[in-house]
Parts: C-alpha cells; sequence; structure tokens
C-alpha cells in the first residue's frame, strides 16, 4: 500500500513549454507521455509564465528531465483528423487549462476513437469553444489591424515606405498569421507589434521581434482623416443598429481603430439627422382634401417649396366638379397671380382664341395649374417668370392630384412640359408625345400640346407652323371628347 | 451666366460621393478565386471569406470602399437619391482619383477592395467606359489583387459588361423593383427587358468562362464571385409573397449567388410620388431570413409563401421559420434521434450547426433533451417540436395560444 502511494506521489509530471503557442513542441511531449500511459491527472503543462506549475521547480527544463521515456514496444498514438484540426486552433488559446483539456482528450481518444463527434461531450465541446474563439480573434486580427505610413529617413531606406500596426489580440495568435498579411502585402515593408511579441516583413523575410508597447507605434498618418470621412459618411443614420456594431465590433478594440472615435457621435447625431432628412425630404401623411374649397384653403397656407415664400399669391382652379375636360397649364403668371385666377394674361387670352375655333367650351371645363404660385425674378419693376424646377412640379403635384381626384375628369389636356411633367410624374418630349392620348391610372386619358405662351414667343412661319399644329392638337382633343361624350 | 462653384477638395467629393453610395445594400467580399500579391508588384489577396474591416452604427459592415465615380444622372428614377430631379450636391472622381484612395486604404488595411458604381454621365456607355478605366488602373497600373465589385449598367454596349467581368471579382445589376409596374412608375427610364437581358447575357458569360477554365488553365475568369443584384423594398406595394417569388425566379434563371433587399429609407430629397412611411426594417430582415431558408433549409418560395399572412407579408413579430411550422404542426414534433437532416432543418430554432451536430453525436449516444441544449441555442423554442429520449410535448405542439408563447415578448406598460 505505502508503495503504491510513492508511485502516485512521484510520478507526477511538469512540461515546461518554451513558447506559448508551440503546438509542435506539446505534441511530442503528449505522444510520449501516453506511450508510457501517464493518465492526464498526473501531468502539468506550464507556458512561460504561467502558474499551472504546482511543484515550482526552477527553470523551464527542470521537470522535463523526470520525463518518462517509451520502450520499444510502446504503442501508437492516434487521434482524428478533426481532433488535430481543433486541437491546432485551441493550442493558441490564452487560457491556461487549453494544454491539460487536450491532452485529456487525447488520452480518452485512445479508447474511444470517435468521441471528437460527440458534441454533447463537455471536452468536446469546450475545444470546440477554444477552436472558435481562437478563428474569430485571428478573423478580427486580419480585418481590424490598421497600418500607419512612416516615410523611411535613415540613409539606407530613403524614400521607402513602411508601414507599422499596433494590435492586441486575446490569444497567442501573431506568428500563426503572418502569412496572412504576407500574402496580402507582399510587396510593402511592413511591422505588426502586439503585446504578445512583433512581426516584421521587408518584401522578401520575416522576422520575429520582442512584444511591444503601444508608444512603439506610431501614432498618426494624414490618410486617416480621409478614412473617417468616408466611415462617418457610408453610415446611414435613418437605420441605427448599435446593438449588431456591437456584436461584431465589441469596444475592446475600438482603442485602436481611428474611426472608431467617431462613434459616439454619430450615434448621437443619427435621429436628429434622420428627423431633418424627413422633414426635408418628405411630407408628413396628410389627409387628401375633399373639395375644392379645401384645396384652395390648403395651397394659399402651403409652404412645401420655396416658390410659396415670394410674397405672392396661391391661384387656385376654375371650373365645376364633373367637368370632363381639365385644362392644367404651368403656372401663374404676373397678371394671374394680380387677379387670382388662372389663364387671365396674354397666354390666357390666346388660349381662348384657340379654345374657341376648336370649339371647347372654357366654362364648362376645369382649368388649373401645375404649380400654384407665381415663381419669378424681379428686374426693376417688372417680375420675370421663371420655369418651376422638376422638383418643384413634383411638390405641388400632390395638389393637383387632389383636383383630379374631385373633379374627375374625362380627358386632361396637359399644356406644356411642366404640365405633362406634373401629369406622369418624369419629363417627357413634348414632340412625341403631342397629339395622342396617353392612359392615366384613373382610366381617364392625357393628351399633351405646348404652352400657349410658347407661340407667343415665337413669330413669322415658326409661329405660323406652331399655331397650326396647337389648332390641330385641340381639335383632336375636341374630338374625343365627343366620342367620349357619346 | 452659369456661375462655376470652385472645384471640390477629394475630401469633401468623398463624402458627398460615398453619401450617395451607400443605399445600396451589398458589401459581401466573399466567394471569389483565391488570389494574393506574392510575385506580384502591388497589394491585395482574397482567401475566400470576406472580410468585414469596420462596422458602422448601423449595424452594417464595411468591407469594400463603395463610391460612385459621380452622381450626376441624366436618368430620374423617382426612389433614387441622384435622380436628375433631385437637389443633392454634385460631385465627381476622376478614374484615377477612385484607384489611388482604394489602393491607400488597402494598405492600411481598412477594406477588402473597390465597390464601384455611378450615375449615368452623357450616355450609359460613357459612364461604363468611366467605370472600367478605373478597374483597369487597378489591376493593370497598379497590379491590385484584392476584391472588385462593379456595378454595370444594363443599357451599355455587352461588350462593355464583359470586359467588367475580366477585370471584377463580381459585378451586378439591379432589378430595382421587384414588379413590372413598380419599375414604370418609379424609374421611368428603366426597361425590365433590358435588365433581365444584360443578366442573363452575364449568366452565360460566367458559366463560358467557367467551362473554358476547366478545358485551357490559363482562360481569363470572368467574374469569379459571380453576379448579384438588389430590389428595393416598400416603394411599391408589392408584397411579401411576390418579392420572394420573385427572388427564387431571379436566382434560378439568372444564377445569381445573392438577391439583396434594401428597405426603402427616407432619403433627402425624395420624389412626391414615393409613399410617405418608410416600411419596418424587420421587414428587410424577415425578407433575409427567408432568403436564407431557401439557399440553405431547403425551403422553397412557395414554402415562404405559405407562412405569409393574409395580406401576403410575413409576420413581423415572428420569424418565418417559425411561422411556417405553426402553419404546418401536422409535420410536427419529429424524434430528434430519428429525423432526416431535412425534417431537423424545419424545426424552428435549429440552425445548421446544430443540425450538423445533433446528426453526428446520435449516432453515439441516443439524445436526450438536456443534450439537445447542448448542442443548440434555446431549447425553449424547439421544445414544442421535438422529441427527445426523454421528452415528448405531447398536447404542447398542438396548443392554441404557441405562437404567443414563442413570439419574444411585448412590454407591458406600468399603468399611469
Amino acid at each position: 500500500m505505502s508503495a503504491l502511494q510513492h508511485v502516485s506521489l512521484g510520478a507526477h509530471y511538469v512540461v515546461h513549454l518554451p513558447r506559448p503557442d508551440d503546438f509542435a513542441f506539446w505534441r511530442e511531449r503528449a505522444r510520449q507521455l501516453i506511450q508510457c500511459d501517464v493518465p492526464p491527472d498526473r501531468v502539468s503543462w506550464v507556458e512561460p509564465g504561467g502558474t499551472g506549475d504546482l511543484f515550482a521547480f526552477e527553470g523551464p527544463s527542470r521537470g522535463e528531465k523526470r520525463l518518462p521515456v517509451p520502450g520499444a514496444d510502446a504503442g501508437e498514438v492516434r487521434a482524428s483528423k478533426r481532433f488535430m484540426r481543433l486541437a491546432r486552433n485551441a493550442s493558441v488559446h490564452s487560457d491556461p487549462e487549453r494544454f491539460s483539456l487536450l491532452y485529456r482528450v487525447l488520452w480518452r481518444l485512445q479508447s474511444k476513437p470517435g468521441m471528437m463527434q460527440d458534441s454533447v461531450d463537455t471536452d468536446v465541446r469546450r475545444i470546440e469553444e477554444l477552436d472558435k474563439e481562437v478563428r474569430r480573434d485571428a478573423h478580427k486580427m486580419h480585418a481590424f489591424v490598421r497600418f500607419r505610413l512612416i516615410e523611411g529617413n535613415e540613409v539606407e531606406n530613403e524614400g521607402q515606405e513602411h508601414y507599422v500596426a499596433w494590435f492586441e489580440p486575446d490569444h497567442h495568435i501573431v506568428r500563426r498569421e503572418a502569412g496572412f498579411f504576407m500574402r496580402r502585402f507582399a510587396n510593402m515593408n511592413w511591422s505588426i507589434l502586439t503585446p504578445r511579441g512583433s512581426i516584421h516583413w521587408d518584401g522578401e523575410t520575416m522576422r520575429e521581434g520582442p512584444s511591444a508597447r503601444r508608444e512603439d507605434a506610431p501614432a498618426g498618418d494624414p490618410v486617416e482623416a480621409l478614412w473617417k470621412s468616408y466611415y462617418a459618411s457610408t453610415f446611414n443614420p435613418a437605420r441605427l443598429k448599435v446593438g449588431a456594431m456591437l456584436s461584431e465590433m465589441p469596444k475592446k478594440y475600438w482603442k485602436n481603430m481611428p474611426e472608431a472615435e467617431l462613434i459616439p457621435q454619430l450615434i448621437a447625431g443619427a435621429q436628429a439627422r434622420e428627423a431633418g432628412m424627413v422633414a426635408a425630404g418628405t411630407r408628413e401623411v396628410r389627409e387628401m382634401p375633399s373639395s375644392l374649397e379645401a384645396i384652395a384653403g390648403g395651397i394659399s397656407a402651403c409652404r412645401d417649396c420655396p416658390i410659396a415664400e415670394c410674397g405672392t399669391r396661391a391661384v387656385m382652379g376654375e371650373g365645376a366638379p364633373g367637368s370632363s375636360l381639365m385644362i392644367v397649364g404651368e403656372q401663374p403668371g404676373d397678371q394671374e397671380d394680380l387677379a387670382g385666377r388662372p389663364f387671365v394674361g396674354p397666354a390666357g387670352q390666346l388660349l381662348d382664341v384657340y379654345l374657341d375655333k376648336a370649339g371647347i367650351d372654357r366654362g364648362a371645363s376645369y382649368v388649373t395649374n401645375a404649380v400654384k404660385h407665381f415663381k419669378f425674378v424681379s428686374r426693376g419693376k417688372r417680375r420675370i417668370h421663371q420655369t418651376p424646377q422638376a422638383k418643384e412640379i413634383d411638390t405641388c403635384r400632390w395638389w393637383l392630384e387632389a383636383e383630379r381626384k374631385i373633379v374627375q375628369p374625362r380627358v386632361v389636356l396637359a399644356l406644356g412640359a411642366s404640365a405633362a411633367r406634373a401629369m406622369l410624374g418624369r419629363t417627357v418630349s413634348l414632340a412625341k408625345e403631342r397629339g395622342r392620348p396617353a392612359p392615366l391610372e384613373d382610366g381617364s386619358e392625357l393628351w399633351i400640346t405646348a404652352h400657349p405662351s410658347y407661340l407667343l414667343r415665337l413669330d413669322g412661319e415658326a409661329r405660323a407652323a406652331q399655331e397650326e399644329l396647337f389648332a390641330r392638337d385641340l381639335a383632336a382633343v375636341r374630338g374625343r371628347l365627343f366620342e367620349l361624350a357619346a | 451666366m452659369i456661375q462655376r462653384s470652385p472645384q471640390k477638395s477629394l475630401r469633401e467629393r468623398l463624402e458627398i460621393l460615398a453619401d450617395a453610395a451607400k443605399y445600396d445594400a451589398s458589401c459581401a467580399s466573399s466567394g471569389t478565386a483565391k488570389k494574393n500579391s506574392l510575385g506580384g508588384k502591388g497589394v491585395g489577396s482574397t482567401e475566400g471569406m470576406g472580410i468585414c474591416h469596420a462596422y458602422a452604427p448601423d449595424g452594417r459592415c464595411i468591407s469594400l470602399l463603395k463610391v460612385l465615380l459621380t452622381n450626376h444622372c441624366i436618368f430620374d428614377c423617382h426612389y433614387c437619391i441622384n435622380r436628375k430631379s433631385s437637389n443633392t450636391p454634385r460631385a465627381k472622381f476622376t478614374p484615377q482619383e477612385v484607384a489611388d484612395l482604394t489602393i491607400n486604404f488597402y494598405k492600411r488595411n481598412y477594406i477588402e477592395g473597390l465597390f464601384l458604381s455611378s450615375g449615368i454621365i452623357k450616355s450609359s456607355n460613357h459612364t461604363m467606359e468611366q467605370l472600367m478605366e478605373t478597374a483597369r488602373i487597378l489591376r493593370e497600373e497598379y497590379d491590385f489583387r484584392g476584391y472588385i465589385h462593379l456595378k454595370t449598367i444594363p443599357e451599355a454596349d455587352p461588350e462593355l459588361i464583359e470586359q467588367a467581368g475580366m477585370y471584377a471579382d463580381r459585378v451586378s445589376i439591379n432589378v430595382e423593383l421587384p414588379t413590372k409596374a413598380g419599375l414604370t412608375k418609379l424609374a421611368p427610364d428603366k426597361n425590365e427587358a433590358e435588365i433581365e437581358g444584360a443578366l442573363a447575357k452575364t449568366k452565360n458569360r460566367i458559366i463560358q468562362a467557367k467551362d473554358e477554365r476547366k478545358r485551357f488553365r490559363h482562360a481569363p475568369r470572368f467574374a469569379p464571385a459571380g453576379q448579384s443584384t438588389q430590389m428595393i423594398v416598400g416603394a411599391d406595394d408589392a408584397n411579401d409573397a411576390a418579392i420572394v417569388s420573385r427572388a427564387s425566379n431571379l436566382y434560378g434563371n439568372f444564377g445569381l449567388r445573392r438577391v439583396y433587399y434594401s428597405a426603402f429609407s427616407p432619403i433627402p430629397d425624395a420624389s412626391a410620388v414615393l409613399p410617405l412611411k418608410r416600411p419596418p426594417l424587420m421587414r428587410e430582415h424577415r425578407l433575409y431570413q427567408s432568403d436564407w431558408l431557401i439557399r440553405f433549409y431547403g425551403f422553397g418560395a412557395n414554402d415562404v409563401a405559405d407562412a405569409t399572412e393574409k395580406d401576403g407579408n410575413l409576420p413581423l413579430d415572428i420569424d418565418p421559420k417559425l411561422a411556417w411550422a405553426l402553419k404546418f404542426r401536422g409535420q410536427f414534433p419529429v424524434d430528434v434521434n430519428r429525423a432526416s437532416k431535412e425534417q431537423l432543418l424545419r424545426v424552428p430554432g435549429l440552425g445548421t450547426t446544430a443540425v450538423g451536430r445533433i446528426l453526428k453525436a446520435r449516432r453515439y449516444r441516443r439524445l436526450r433533451l438536456e443534450d439537445v441544449g447542448k448542442l443548440t441555442q434555446s431549447i425553449a423554442k424547439v421544445r414544442p417540436f421535438l422529441v427527445a429520449a426523454d421528452w415528448s410535448p405531447t398536447r404542447l405542439t398542438d396548443r392554441a395560444d404557441l405562437r404567443s408563447m414563442l413570439a419574444p415578448k411585448q412590454e407591458q406598460l406600468e399603468l399611469f
């Protein structure tokens, strides 16, 4: 009995690893110990600076001398491919228990060769977790290392660019991940400094160096200002998902990423920016007015576009609900603004002449404009007409749609490109679209022709030609109205 | 007289053109051919898995330098901030400037590569040539071996699109809206036939290049990361069933790698034709989940349509897989120790990883409910749908209030 106790006490082995990430060394020793049938609870694995050594030997090699040597008849040690793959990763984890865990699983594998498939097993689950955490750490290193450029100023490498990064990995992955950066930045001089060692690449060879401190890395790089601008601009303030960002980019990485210092202000500004975007871009949901009187009231109060700020009055359409023809002009002019009625100026008078000629009764039609306010610039005492912008037409379109819903015309006649845009939502070519009907969504139809003010600006032959076209378009509309009425 | 504003600085233009590009959802940099810069003159590598180099507070990954060459545009698509009639500030890069910016960012490990798109200037062909020139400078002059995603312009000459695929890892053409009516109404300058024609041509060219690579080792690669597209959700009235069925057709017909959904979000200077309300962000999320079900879980577009509610939209409070399971309770519970992989993949709460673990582990032991708990995220969610060695849900599967038991709890407000 006492002899057995002596054996069990004396047979505790301590293995000192030369480096915390030395998988090959562990593998050698583990094979040897399993061949000598040393059970997991009789081995301690100690990494440099580690405290796993209960027996406190001094110097890394003391314990090793005592490792047993397998006899010539010792059996082979076997491990599944899956174990090897996971163990290589798990061995660089910062968990001090990792080598004991790996040895325990390797030991158990000798009698249960399939156990690595059994994820319900606690040890297997733990190796899977370590593997996953190491792979994630490596992936984050690939992603979050940030190089800063130092221009070489020593004689030998003058003008040569050197890129230096400071990074703090959670696990002992630096040496293993050197290959990734070498393949990616093969023709660059770079160094990655970390508290767990450094690596340096000069375009041809890889050197390893001791642990570094943050102060050893350069402090800034002018390109970072551009990168920060990019980061802030590519962020969409309409969608704030801070949790999703934090789960992929935890705060511990922020201090080494130049763009991360913008995050607090971006989050704080996001709500305000979105509110601003909505206010500037779209209008709040409003009920469409249900009577022409309501529209008249609405347009005089409307300030959705800058034209309304010119100090003019809104000019409402004229005519009765149920009119079968709706005539849409561009916007009120100087005289329309003064009179508060559509089409009373020179263009309106010309329109009246042609409507008469074509046999269309203006009094039985509904006459309105695409834009309800007069847009102009002042030249001395005169107010010079300005064409409304597409944006302004699109904004005012809401009122026109409301009028059309109430009047319910069967035919809409758009005078000029602005009116056509207000009806269709897109800019069309007048020459291509005039003279034939275009179906509208509610079943009515749209006819497009020139604006009478266009005729006023022409003279001679050109005017005669355009007047003829204009008259022909109006006649076609009249014909269509007769057809529909019949 | 036209007043010309002084030339904007590089930084100001980057701000404008990155801002204008951010409504494109795609940012993937994965799945392309492996390459690295060993033996070359420049920088760059792609090793299969894409890398997200940063995350913005909107939760989206920043993998590529995503910019427009210019946001001047002769088109007038209503949902787009860069449309002709928008008052947004305009800017323009030269191809050389974009190439230099890409290299400078890449060398500092900020990005995986470039995602370049553009507003249409002068003509579709001219624009496409500018995009190509940028990719050419990167590939030929800088020997850049990182990732390039080019947005191609369907209206451009097929030869130009063909050349784009020679430089780019991925090419994409946006179908923009899920229905033809929506496209006609909101993107009056675009044409469905033209977009689909370009998608089909690109698909054929990708297949052809793959075939050539089989025969000749040095045949040039053509868009090795394939093609993708994007649809805007919520700008027209298409429901989820219609969107998923359209996406499924696109996957099938054009061999797409991904269909991206972008929830129509309030953009500055939006057109009056657009709905005033933005769709809930959750809708985009549910669409991506159903996309995932189709790509990895053996669901069909019809299964997703089955999971929708009366209005043809997916429920927002529960995920589409749970919605499907609640409608087809006859298929459950399944025996975790016997069921096929296909059956297990249909169980709400079991992902592909968990199913893989179950299939392996059950060769070594009969799984109890506790064991399943170790292999999955949450046992509460899967419990009603599983039979294990020591567990049977008996009446739980058929309870009328199962949905409310499993749906995330709504917060009850305090009486005030």
